[in-house]
């Protein structure tokens, strides 16, 4: 059945008269990549793969047994394994790494005839707020090259944003999908932490790290994430609970819901435009018979520190395996062991990787662990109850995805803290494992997307997918 | 100065027996070719995650429960990070803040037939790591190779409280524990192959004094010997710097079996910062009180409790039910020997004796002697049923050591039945009573002394084939038709 509100839905339409194949909608997609090399938005196109796959796909339509996502061209952030293909994680460490396994949510991609059209730019290691991290360049946004996409997951949104996929995956782990959304003027959703498989994702910090999907509209990331989510028994950490069909909600009326707005997400760094954006939201939400009240996150100021000590301890651990002694990157100079750790991990990773091993490493160690690891730990409770009290009383969050529109290339780059504060409404998300969603609503007077965000209680992406179906408009 | 006493606790490490690694589905057999029993989880390769075996966890309740332990309801992972080739991700996944479980305790038996109890701090849930190989014969001089294949098998450290205080008595714990884990079915208990391995926290204190004095640990104790030497050494050592009124340095020690003697190691080695952090990748652990009693009810017999039934159904001395009730596989074989062999005490009798004379003799395994359990028995019926007598099945068990082959088959190949046939056996005596008119006057005069030699008589004829009681039957019947009026 045909939505008002999926552009993939009517194609899907088109699909199935023969107006258009599979073959055709890629070629497009390739073509997009070539004239838009300038973005640097992939780090590998697999464009012979991509053909061989839409005449398959093709193929199954014709006989009537194409999958969900049949007509789908999907690119894939590069920190998910691909069976077979390089995944390099943007960084020099993995640049030759191929592995031999596959993500779960590759599987299921490809179990829903979804072509796979290539792997995209990323900061290293997903960590970054610009994607100006990356080993391989950094991404330039499609609606001004001067300027980022966002990070780290900035090669898929731009991606998406330039028509070169219908659709890609990232991943957020403080904001990484839905920044580079709200940049790029497309739509990101981080689901509940657990709802999606992370087996083939290539940790950075593991409780908080989440698979989620970039579209053009709200419904093809309902539709993605119905495929990609569910229980897996290759990560102890997914949960079973029942998947919806999300994308039925997308286009449900939003009337009798209750929206807040968080009091805290309105500071002094709110770009004017941002804040009259989310004003004008609340209106529409009001306009169509949702209840909007404020509401009150009282330990947001501590979310950015509880974010950067348990992210970087987690991470400090999750790369220590890049040693140069069983895959990836090894240094030449090995005359013995502690040389070979010292060179390899000096050369592999860039420096915003190794900012954030040491801060790690040193968050963990004897002497320090009660200051900040376990401080990090009590803030994160608080902040996540503060998210339960508050969704006790209203259904969803509305707040600002970021401070700003997109900024320039080179602006922050030598300035983490700043850099650091563009994850300020993201980060405390992640912390509270809640499912949250970015989507463009308007421009600035730059002419550059405008992205907000709602946040909706555990496993209940239904709701946030409804209202946010509702308001998304570039 | 006063008199000085050693103080000492083990952590004891197992290798749960497990078919597949704690985390992944790869074997865990021992002495397969280097990295062939491996995955992506346990090579640590970007992306995957572990996933808990519920098997490891049923073995550490037993454990726990073994050991009267306080399971916790949740326990949690954590990781343990240091740097080592043959640490795949860079940290080992164990558990820290949150043990699976503590407080429990273990009587041991000493030499001199008391009982000590030695308290256990923890038992936790771990990973073991890869091996490295340096000194192979294939690996060439700077080199060292990774072999993955024991990374992720699963592990149970057991830490006890410094409750002992010789060498004896942490040899007699180990073993104790050597026991209990073959018992449960959970662990081989071998320490050769490194199955279960053991490092001492040792320190000296003044008699009656009950603070701790500086520590050291001990590690590299790859046999029970080791142990018991190792610990001694230390002791000797500690015991020697005190007298001169030298401080124990806080130090890691490395056994050197072959030389004798305890080395420090280079203190870079050792001095590890473990920026010990839960484990994201794993939800915690929970065990139900249901889950417990089921783990409970499935308990295998212990040793105490199989000596205690081997005296009341079997009516086995005390001495023989403890004797076959040490080791869990002497149990095992007598069990299945009782399945087949009637008389229980002769059963004891043969495996105390003859069983265990042979192992001691091959230095094997109970489970590779040829002679299985139901073949004993069959030989021990032929003895309850007089068609074999001790000596002839010593001969015919000596035999089935060598071929393995059954006792029936043995006797007919060389002729060693009992001759039990009456006529047979008559005829024999009829010609020793003939060739020894002597003797028959004597036992006629009311010598009965001869009636004993007469037996031995008749046994030397038939090649000591005769069976005995139906011979001394025909002879005293025979004697007393020859008995003059
Ligand atoms: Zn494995």
């Amino acid at each position: 059945m045909e939505n008002r509100n999926s552009m993939f839905s009517s194609l899907r339409s088109q699909l199935a008269k023969q107006e258009t194949s599979c073959l055709q909608i890629t070629r497009g997609c390739l073509d997009k990549i070539d004239k838009g090399a300038p973005m640097n938005a992939f780090i590998a196109v697999q464009a012979e793969r991509a053909l061989r796959q839409a005449q398959q796909v093709d193929e199954k339509i014709r006989r009537n047994k194409a999958g969900r996502l049949a007509g789908m061209v999907v690119a894939i952030k590069d920190n998910l394994a691909v069976s077979g293909e390089s995944t390099t994680c943007g960084s020099k460490m993995l640049k030759n790494f191929v592995p031999p396994y596959q993500a779960t949510v590759i599987d299921r991609l490809l179990a829903e005839d979804a072509v796979l059209i290539g792997k995209t730019n990323m900061d290293e290691y997903a960590m970054g707020s610009s994607t100006e991290n990356s080993a391989f360049g950094p991404v330039r946004n499609p609606h001004d090259l001067t300027r980022v996409a966002g990070g780290s997951s900035g090669g898929s949104a731009a991606a998406v944003a330039a028509g070169m996929c219908t659709a890609a995956l990232g991943s957020d782990t403080g904001g990484s999908i839905r920044q580079p959304a709200a940049f790029c003027g497309v739509v990101g959703l981080k689901p509940t932490y657990g709802r999606v498989s992370r087996y083939g994702l290539i940790a950075y910090a593991s409780s908080l790290d989440q698979i989620g999907p970039f579209g053009r509209d709200v419904y093809d990331c309902a539709l993605l994430l119905e495929v990609i989510a569910g229980k897996d028994p290759r990560d102890a950490t997914s949960s079973d609970t029942a998947v919806p069909p999300f994308h039925t909600a997308v286009g449900q009326p939003v009337k009798g819901l209750r929206i807040g707005i968080p009091r805290e997400y309105a500071g002094d760094g709110l770009q004017p435009e941002i804040e009259q954006a989310l004003r004008r939201a609340a209106e529409r939400l009001a306009d169509s018979g949702a209840e909007v009240c404020s509401v009150s996150l009282p330990h947001s100021e501590y979310a950015i520190a509880a974010y950067y000590v348990i992210a970087t301890a987690e991470a400090s651990s999750n790369l220590a395996r890049y040693d140069g002694a069983h895959y990836g990157f090894a240094a030449n100079q090995r005359s013995d062991l502690e040389e070979m750790y010292v060179h390899t991990r000096t050369q592999g990773f860039g420096s915003e990787v190794k900012r954030r091993i040491m801060l790690g490493t040193y968050v963990l160690s004897s002497g320090y662990y009660d200051a900040y690891y376990r401080k990090a730990l009590q803030a994160r409770t608080v902040i996540k109850s503060d998210f339960i009290t508050a969704l006790d009383q209203v259904d969803c969050l509305l707040t600002p995805t970021t401070p700003t529109t997109a900024f320039k290339l080179g602006e922050k780059i030598d300035d983490p803290l700043t850099m650091y504060l563009s994850d300020i409404f993201t980060v405390s998300v992640n912390l509270a494992g809640l499912p949250a969603i970015s989507f463009p609503f308007g421009r600035d007077e730059n002419n550059l997307p405008i992205g907000l965000q709602m946040i909706g209680r555990p496993f209940d992406e239904s709701t946030i997918l409804r209202t946010a179906g509702l308001l998304s408009e570039l | 100065m006063g008199a000085f006493e050693p103080v000492i606790g083990l952590e004891v490490h197992i290798h749960l027996s497990t078919e597949s690694k704690i985390f992944c589905g790869c074997s865990t057999r021992f002495g397969a070719p280097a990295n062939t029993q491996v995955c992506p989880v346990c090579l640590g390769l970007p992306g995957s995650l572990p996933v808990l075996n519920r098997r490891a966890v049923t073995f550490a309740a037993r454990l726990a429960l073994a050991t009267h332990s306080v399971i916790r309801p949740v326990s949690t992972f954590a990781r343990k990070n240091y740097f080592y080739p043959d640490l795949p991700k860079g940290y080992q996944i164990s558990q820290f803040e949150e043990p699976f479980c503590e407080k429990g305790y273990l009587d041991i038996k000493l030499k001199n037939g008391a009982k000590k109890r030695v308290r256990i701090h923890r038992i936790h849930l771990e990973e073991d790591a890869g091996k490295s190989m340096h000194a192979e014969s294939y690996v060439s001089g700077d080199e060292t190779l990774v072999d993955i294949n024991r990374c992720g098998v699963p592990l149970l450290e057991i830490v006890s409280e410094p409750d002992l205080s010789s060498a004896e008595e942490a040899y007699a714990y180990l073993a104790q524990i050597r026991q209990i884990v073959r018992y449960l079915d959970i662990c081989d208990g071998n320490m050769e192959e490194g199955s279960l391995r053991c490092d001492a926290n040792i320190s000296v204190r003044p008699v009656g004094s009950t603070a701790l004095g500086i520590k050291t640990e001990v590690k590299n104790m790859n046999s029970f010997q080791n142990v018991q030497d190792a610990i001694d050494f230390e002791i000797r050592r500690q015991l020697r710097l005190t007298e001169q009124g030298q401080a124990v340095e806080q130090i890691t020690l490395l056994w050197d079996a072959h030389r004798g003697v305890a080395e420090p190691m280079r203190s870079k080695e050792y001095s590890h910062d473990y920026r010990y952090f839960p484990e994201p990748d794993l939800p915690p652990i929970q065990i139900s009180e249901a889950w417990i009693a089921e783990i409970a009810r499935e308990m295998p017999e212990m040793a105490d409790e199989k000596t205690r039934r081997y005296v009341e159904e079997y009516q086995l001395p005390l001495y023989d039910a403890q004797v076959l009730t040490e080791d869990r596989e002497i149990a095992v074989y007598f069990e299945e020997t009782i399945r087949t062999a009637k008389d229980k005490k002769l059963a004891s009798n043969w495996i105390m004796g003859e069983v265990m004379r042979a192992l001691k003799e091959k230095k094997g395994r109970l489970a590779d002697l040829p002679v299985t359990p139901d073949r004993l028995g069959e030989l021990l019926n032929l003895i309850s049923q007089n068609v074999l007598n001790q000596t002839t099945a010593k001969k015919v068990f000596d035999r089935m050591l060598k071929t393995g082959i059954a006792a029936g088959q043995i006797m007919k190949e060389q002729g060693l039945e009992q001759i039990s046939d009456q006529s047979e056996l008559e005829s024999l005596v009829q010609a020793v009573l003939a060739e020894r008119p002597k003797e028959v006057a004597a036992f006629h005069q009311g010598n009965t002394k001869v009636f004993g030699f007469l037996v031995g008589e008749v046994m030397k004829a038939s090649s000591g084939k005769a069976n005995p009681k139906i011979t001394q039957e025909a002879l005293r019947r025979l004697l007393q038709a020859r008995q003059p009026d």
